[in-house]
């Protein structure tokens, strides 16, 4: 690299330019070369050659990696910050983040720039921008921070919000004063639903406000439902938060076992049949019969993060043990252990800390890792950290059945060349002893025996766990204390004498003869000893004088008399201090009596327990726990509290998004395959540059999209009047959603205003709290929203139409088919009404729009007037374009309803519905800034494109907002990947400023869900754009009849046929409304069919039209079964999940 | 979170220092160089060390200590496996990673370092993320660079970044379309000095060197996936599709990257392919040890064992060794005390052995323990838990790649006790 050589030179003179390092600063000749040295930087920093910028900037690079100061530089490089040349830009970044904080005022200069690369078209640019701007920890920009902070959160590009979720941290350091306005930006950004941002935000959240844990109730289940999209940095993050979440909301699993539970301790001397009675029968048993219910919330969380025990990163694994550990009941807990043993293979440190967790649980749940056992055995290769670290599990891990096996390993560990490991081994043998009753006395044999052990060490740790294992039944062991006392001649590790000393002293009765010959030994030896064993000597002494003064008399006097005079204060101390209590003299009193019973008092036999024990009151994997400190910042995990709090504040106000996202989904569903596949709904992610804001705009289309538009016509028309409150109530429900789609009406891009939204929503939920209280605390308001299909023909035409308009229409709505005795008259008339109140729709719309009109050929308007549907009027006025289904498809339908219709009349109650269905939801190709007032939207209109039949009609919408024409409007340039072809729409010649016009274009996708890549050019500009298509517009409603579809099914078996299973949700009992969603799913229509329960539909693809059939048959419950048959096997695939998603609920 | 990295050579220089907040003197590392001292070998190095304004994280790889400096409570974990992140990104960018390599390319690292955090919390560490954003130096693209004025540096965001698919770039182009899969099995077993397995496990893994056009979308499927239930993923891998079907589902990365790890545990019985015989002996009256131990095979299903390498830590009394293989090469460093005979390959017809004596220090007692044996082999065209890829399809691109599979299995950590 050409870095290198500057880097070299660097070296030459780094002794000589540092300042810093040792030489004085004020001597002149070093500070000359100094500046000379930096003359040459200097200079070509100051040339308009960008290469020698580029050549300065790497070796100021290189000086700062290495930790030399450059900071006299700071004038020259902050020069360069606008440069073009975006290498050195970066470098000068780097630069400046690293040195602003020295230079303030220099750095001053430099905002001006940032500030305008906030405002740059270019993505990367405003984040980077903001990135460096927020980096610069100067506090007079405090201000234009915050400000900047502010708009980048309202950003279209989720990057560069995510970057302003990055920046918040950093202000909240540079100054905690401005907290309360950071956690209103906070509290927008968690309400974000791409899964960019959510890793971010939720870090901010930790750094800036962890205790606002009602900051996350709103979110809590998009973030469990998102979770499993989100980078795995951001998963880690988000999983610890919400661990202590959970902990605070919902009630412990446990609560019930808790009272059954024996205490660790028994646990522990607990056989294997105890151990398992406990995990698995018991807990099962409980289950049944406790009145404890899970919280819907709480399950949620732990079924999210299960899957991420198949992370590959390490910390995410941790994270999820951390939360099943302290969140998930007894009985469940047992999945992490399979993964953290896993985790073992890893690097050293990893295992490391996996290890140390692994011991804090093994204390409490012992049953879980006993499958593992062997995978602790130690290596002889491992560090001896970790060889420690096993022990410990093993030890604890250890019961009556294992002990045998787990004894037999520890003795080939005692033979080890390690010896910390073995002296670690040895405490881990008494270990076993004291708490395994049984294996106590092999234990001791085996200890006794390591006493000959040639290695000192071994033997002086052996004495140490021998004494203490002693205390616990002394008297029958008095042989091993006379061994023990031989050991004195040769033990010399000092706190192994002490040991000895002490036991001799303790039991002298056990060996009243040998008693008085160690003192005597120990007397002459005294002055050589270390303090340690000196103590243990007077200790002896007083003992001995106590219990035999006739030998020892003499002795004990010699032995105080030396410490009397000993350098160390703390044994003339004691010598003094035991002198009077023990040996009578005439002033010494009370004690003097006493003397017997406070030496030779009954001690408590020690006890020997884990270091591990009681360390998960820290949050596991937490570096608290490591440590076993509270490190600086941690967050305690809190208390189960005993009542739990009000579950409903984690119910989401606008029961739409839930279900918005799902929609949404879909789209991005084509290739975002991702472990959410069939679970909930994750949030939006986009894909291209182009479209950064489709986000929010076709969120509240596909909000609307979701509903038939033609449903609630039909359904309107067909059926009486309901009963005045209910209707009501739906009207007022609409106007809830009415807020945040007007507010997307009138500004793309930004965000609804919240006080409408706000006071929307209230109107809301006043309405809707009475059910709530009806539905108890399992409901909740989402779910509630999207109940019975007819909550989606309302959310249609409440967005569509005006309030009053939609009044009488709401009025006249049909109370959902539950009723299932509808007569099948009435079916009849509505299926017209559907049928021509689309065509009517679409051809008003067409004729709102000047000449650009789209190619099917239009209906006669009279129609619309013979009917006199008014919802059809009312629907004249919307803005968005609103694709109808072409005439074909409607016909087709209407024939497979003729002919359901003959075959039998169950399953009909639906089919009106097919072709109404039309992808109604719209996606932003041209966003109106990136296209600088130009703004283009496309959707799938599922009409066949007429010039080619193998393509898809793509129904494309422009709008100018600009001030100036927009002419030349075409398609150049496509670059499609081959098999993809394009027809380009007529070039539009000129779009007035407010105007639209809308074109259909056709695509043949070849049958694959890449995305077709064209330019969009006017006269002046050209934009890149895509169009991806979501499976399900792919095909072409084909009709068959139920013996057809069969013979064909037959035809694709085997790999061309994919199975699922799922469970519907409450929302999709009904024929209906599972109709609806596959049909909103994909472009299919329905093959009428004689059983109950069993939904087919058929379609083919639209390039090689290969057959898909879908099959959707209903089980006992909720649960169904998806097959999709296809020769097409990708197409299939996705079509499978596409199903699953719009059927979740 | 992260507030600076050092890294740090084994003697104890610190050769590159990035902050990604206010600057935190390299004199913290002090504390590292004191517990450095303390433990006695590399890895006996703590991961973590508490000082008392900072915590200190550090990995140990290709002899370079990376040191994060934090200074609030973080998962550990979450730091350390980001450590490792790192260095498999240098590795990535520059083939290998060690001090030398950093230092030539330190703007390129510096700028890498760069994006992979933002404030210390991760930004982007996907490599084909990075690789886009700074393009890896090469020969040809810095000689194209000098004369075009062109850089390394990416001026639009990656478009990864911003998909569904981070792991992929977009518009990738090969002319040869390839798939290459190796799954490389490892066994980690200990066995005693009998002779039988104390403990036996297979660590497994898929890596995958995918070139192919566009936007593939793969499948793999197995003969036999049931052996598979302790797996971790590459996030590509769709995981319903695995839990439902046993099918491995996933839009590949470009390039190298594992695709799959998996383990099969110390329950299930797993064969052991070669057997050590050993005879190792320390007379307590002579200064002279016997050393005999011979290497056969076992349960290999007819393949060839290769690359058979046998290392042995000897105990601190033996002084030397007089050996004589029957083939193979072997040393031994009278410093270390490490033996290491680098067999080859094994024929069964002739047994490899190596035999000899050892001579202990004299006047000391014999060492009390034997030494355990490490052993090393390699068995091409085996995956020895019987794991067998049924087929390779791809869907969403018209082409026909060229697809391959490779097994292997390898020793792990395999060691004999004796």
């Amino acid at each position: 690299m050409s870095a290198s050589p500057a880097y070299g030179e660097e070296k030459g003179g780094s002794g000589l330019g540092e300042p810093e390092y040792g030489h004085d600063p004020a001597s002149g000749g070093i500070f000359s070369s100094d500046y000379k040295r930096h003359d040459d930087l200097k200079e070509m920093l100051d040339s308009n050659k960008d290469s020698l910028k580029l050549e300065a900037m790497k070796r100021i690079v290189a000086m700062i990696a290495r930790g030399k100061n450059a900071s006299d530089l700071f004038p020259a490089v902050v020069k360069n910050v606008a440069c073009k040349n975006i290498e050195v830009k970066k470098l000068v970044y780097v630069y400046l983040v690293r040195y602003a904080e020295e230079q303030q005022d220099l750095a001053l200069l430099s905002i001006s720039t940032f500030q305008r690369g906030l405002k740059d078209p270019n993505q990367l640019i405003r984040a980077s921008a903001l990135r460096v701007l927020s980096s610069i920890r100067v506090p007079i920009i405090v201000p234009i921070m915050m400000l900047a902070i502010k708009e980048a959160a309202s950003d279209m590009s989720p990057y560069v919000r995510k970057t302003a979720a990055h920046a918040i941290p950093k202000l909240y350091s540079l100054d905690s004063d401005q907290k309360d306005q950071l956690i209103e930006v906070i509290e927008k950004l968690l309400s974000d639903k791409t899964t960019l941002v959510a890793g971010s935000v939720v870090m901010a959240f930790e750094e800036v406000c962890p205790e606002r844990i009602d900051l996350i109730h709103k979110n809590y289940r998009k973030l469990c439902n998102l979770l499993i999209d989100v980078e795995e940095w951001g998963q880690v993050v988000i999983i610890n938060m919400l661990t202590r979440y959970a902990r605070t909301q919902f009630l412990s699993p446990n609560q019930n076992e808790s009272l059954l539970e024996e205490n660790p301790e028994k646990a522990f001397y607990g056989s294997e049949e105890e151990d398992a009675k406990e995990d698995k029968p018991d807990a099962a048993s409980l289950v049944k019969r406790k009145p404890y219910v899970m919280d819907p919330d709480h399950r949620l969380l732990l079924r999210n993060t299960k899957p991420l025990l198949q992370s590959r990163n390490a910390a995410v694994v941790m994270a999820v043990a951390q939360l099943y550990f302290h969140l998930a009941p007894k009985a469940e807990v047992g999945v992490i252990a399979k993964a953290l043993v896993r985790l073992l293979r890893s690097h050293s440190e990893v295992q490391y800390v996996v290890l140390q967790n692994v011991a804090t649980m093994s204390i409490k749940r012992r049953g879980m890792f006993e499958p593992y056992l062997k995978s602790f055995y130690i290596r002889s290769t491992d560090p001896t950290q970790i060889k420690i670290l096993k022990l410990e599990v093993l030890t604890n891990l250890a019961n009556e059945t294992n002990i045998s096996t787990i004894l037999r390993e520890f003795q080939t560990y005692i033979r080890s060349m390690d010896k910390d490991f073995v002296a670690a081994t040895i405490q881990a043998i008494g270990r076993c002893a004291t708490n395994i009753g049984k294996v106590r006395d092999t234990c001791l044999n085996g200890l006794v025996q390591l006493l000959s052990n040639r290695d000192e060490l071994v033997v002086a740790e052996s004495v140490v766990v021998i004494k203490k294992l002693l205390q616990m039944q002394p008297s029958q062991h008095s042989e091993i204390i006379k061994h023990m006392a031989k050991l004195t001649d040769n033990i010399q590790v000092p706190m192994a004498r002490a040991s000895i000393l002490w036991l001799i002293g303790e039991y002298c009765e056990h060996v009243p003869k040998m008693a008085p010959d160690v003192l005597r030994k120990m007397a002459k030896s005294f002055t050589g000893e270390e303090d340690i064993v000196k103590l243990q000597v007077i200790n002896l002494a007083a003992k001995l004088y106590l219990t035999n003064s006739k030998q020892s008399k003499l002795l004990t006097q010699y032995v105080l008399n030396l410490a009397k005079y000993d350098q160390n204060y703390d044994i003339r101390d004691r010598a003094r201090f035991i002198r009077q209590l023990i040996v009578p003299t005439e002033k010494s009193g009370v004690l003097n009596k006493y003397a017997k019973k406070l030496f030779l008092a009954q001690k408590p036999a020690p006890i020997l327990e884990s270091s591990f024990k009681d360390r998960d009151h820290f949050q596991l994997g937490s570096l608290s726990h490591l440590l076993n400190t509270k490190a600086v910042g941690y967050q305690e995990l809190p208390d189960w509290p005993d009542e739990a709090p009000d579950p409903s504040v984690r119910n989401v106000e606008v029961p739409e998004w839930t279900k918005c996202t799902s929609r949404e989904k879909r789209k991005e569903k084509v290739e975002k395959p991702f472990y959410s596949d069939s679970e909930g709904e994750s949030g939006p992610t986009e894909s291209a540059d182009s479209e950064p804001e489709s986000v929010s705009e076709s969120e509240s289309e596909s909000g609307s999209g979701s509903s038939s538009s033609s449903g609630s016509g039909s359904d309107s028309g067909s059926q009486g009047a309901e009963s005045g409150d209910r209707s009501e109530e739906r009207r007022k429900k609409k106007k809830g959603k009415e807020g945040p789609r007007k507010a997307f009406l009138d500004t793309a891009g930004s965000n609804p205003s919240e006080e409408e939204e706000e006071e929307q929503g209230k109107k809301g939920k006043r309405k809707k709290k009475p059910q709530h209280e009806g539905k108890g605390d399992s409901g909740s308001s989402w779910e509630e929203g999207s109940v019975s299909e007819s909550s989606s023909s309302e959310s249609d035409s409440g967005s569509e139409a005006e309030e009053s308009q939609s009044e009488p229409e709401s009025k006249r709505r049909p109370t959902p088919p539950s009723s299932k005795a509808a007569p099948k008259a009435t079916r009849k008339g509505t299926k017209e009404i559907s049928l021509l109140d689309l065509d009517d729709y679409r051809e008003t719309e067409a004729r709102g729009r000047e000449g650009t009109c789209p190619r099917s050929p239009s209906r006669p308007v009279a129609e619309l007037g013979i009917l006199g549907l008014p919802e059809a009027t009312a629907r004249v006025t919307t803005a968005p374009p609103q694709p109808a289904s072409s005439p074909s498809v409607v016909s087709t339908s209407l024939v497979t309803d003729l002919e359901g219709l003959s075959l039998t009349d169950t399953s009909l109650a639906s089919t009106l519905l097919s072709p109404t269905f039309s992808a109604v939801r719209t996606h932003e190709l041209l966003h109106r800034m990136a296209g600088e007032g130009l703004s283009v939207e496309y959707c799938f209109s599922r009409q066949p494109f007429v010039p080619d039949p193998h393509m898809v009609a793509v129904h494309i919408q422009f709008s100018n907002s600009a001030e100036a024409e927009v002419k030349g409007l075409r398609v150049c340039a496509p670059r499609l990947l081959p098999g993809i072809r394009l027809q380009e729409f007529p070039e539009i010649e000129s779009l007035a400023p407010g105007d639209t016009a809308s074109v259909v274009m056709g695509i043949d996708f070849s049958d694959s869900t890449q995305a077709a890549n064209f330019q969009l050019c006017t006269h002046s500009r050209q934009f890149y754009v895509s169009i991806q298509p979501p499976v399900g517009e792919l095909l072409a409603p084909v009709f068959m009849s139920e013996n057809e579809f069969k013979k064909e099914q037959g035809k694709l078996t085997g790999m061309s046929e994919i199975t699922e299973k799922l469970t519907l949700p409450d929302q999709c009992q009904s024929d209906q409304a599972i109709v609806q969603r596959v049909m909103v799913a994909a472009n299919v229509s329905r093959v009428p069919c004689g059983a109950d329960h069993v939904y087919r539909f058929a379609a083919k693809t639209v390039t090689s039209g290969s057959l898909v059939l879908i099959t959707l048959e209903r089980k006992d419950g909720a649960r169904a079964q998806l097959t999709v048959n296809s020769e097409k096997m990708v197409i299939g695939t996705m079509l499978v999940q596409d199903v699953v998603q719009a059927l979740a609920p | 979170m992260i507030h600076s990295l050092f890294l740090i050579n084994s003697s104890g220089d610190i050769f590159l220092e990035k902050h990604w907040k206010s600057v935190v003197s390299r004199s913290v590392c002090d504390y590292f160089f004191e517990a450095q001292e303390r433990a006695t070998e590399a890895e006996n190095v703590p991961p973590v060390i508490p000082t008392p304004h900072h915590y200190l994280l550090s990995v140990y790889r290709h002899k370079i200590f990376f040191v994060a400096v934090i200074q609030t409570e973080v998962p550990p974990l979450f730091v350390i496996e980001f450590l490792h992140r790192v260095v498999d990104t240098f590795q990535d960018y520059f083939g290998v990673c060690s001090e030398v390599v950093i230092k030539d390319n330190v703007v390129v690292v510096y700028e890498v370092l760069e994006e992979m955090l933002d404030n210390g919390f991760p930004l982007a560490t996907e490599s084909n993320i990075l690789k886009e954003l700074i393009k890896p130096p090469t020969i040809l693209r810095t000689v194209v660079n000098t004369i075009t004025g062109s850089t390394n540096v990416g001026d639009q965001l990656p478009t990864g970044q911003l998909s569904v698919v981070p792991w992929r770039r977009t518009g990738v182009k090969y002319t040869n379309n390839e798939a290459y899969f190796d799954v490389i099995e490892e066994i980690d077993a200990i066995i005693d000095k009998s002779g039988s397995t104390i403990t036996a496990e297979i660590q497994g893994v898929i890596d995958a060197c995918v070139k192919l056009t566009g936007m593939p979308d793969l499948t793999l499927s197995f003969m036999n996936p049931r052996l598979l239930d302790d797996v971790s993923f590459h996030p590509c891998v769709r995981f319903k599709r695995w839990e439902s079907e046993r099918i491995l589902s996933f839009i590949p990365p470009d390039g190298n990257f594992r695709l799959l790890s998996y383990h099969v545990s110390a329950q299930n019985l797993v064969a052991i392919p070669v057997y050590v015989k050993h005879n190792i002996n320390f007379r307590d009256s002579s200064s002279l040890g016997r050393f005999e131990i011979t290497v056969g095979p076992k349960q290999t299903m007819g393949k060839t064992v290769e690359g058979v390498m046998v290392t042995s830590q000897m105990p601190k009394g033996v002084l030397n060794m007089s050996l004589t293989p029957s083939q193979g090469i072997h040393t031994f460093d009278p410093v270390t005390k490490l033996l290491s005979w680098d067999v080859g390959k094994i024929n069964p017809q002739k047994l490899p052995s190596l035999k000899g004596t050892m001579s202990l220090q004299a006047g000391t007692s014999k060492p009390d323990e034997n030494p355990t044996i490490n052993l090393q082999f390699k068995i091409q065209q085996l995956a020895i838990s019987g794991l067998k890829v049924n087929r390779l399809d791809m869907y969403g691109e018209k082409y026909k790649p060229f697809k391959g599979i490779k097994y292997m299995t390898k020793a792990g950590k395999f060691q004999v006790r004796t």
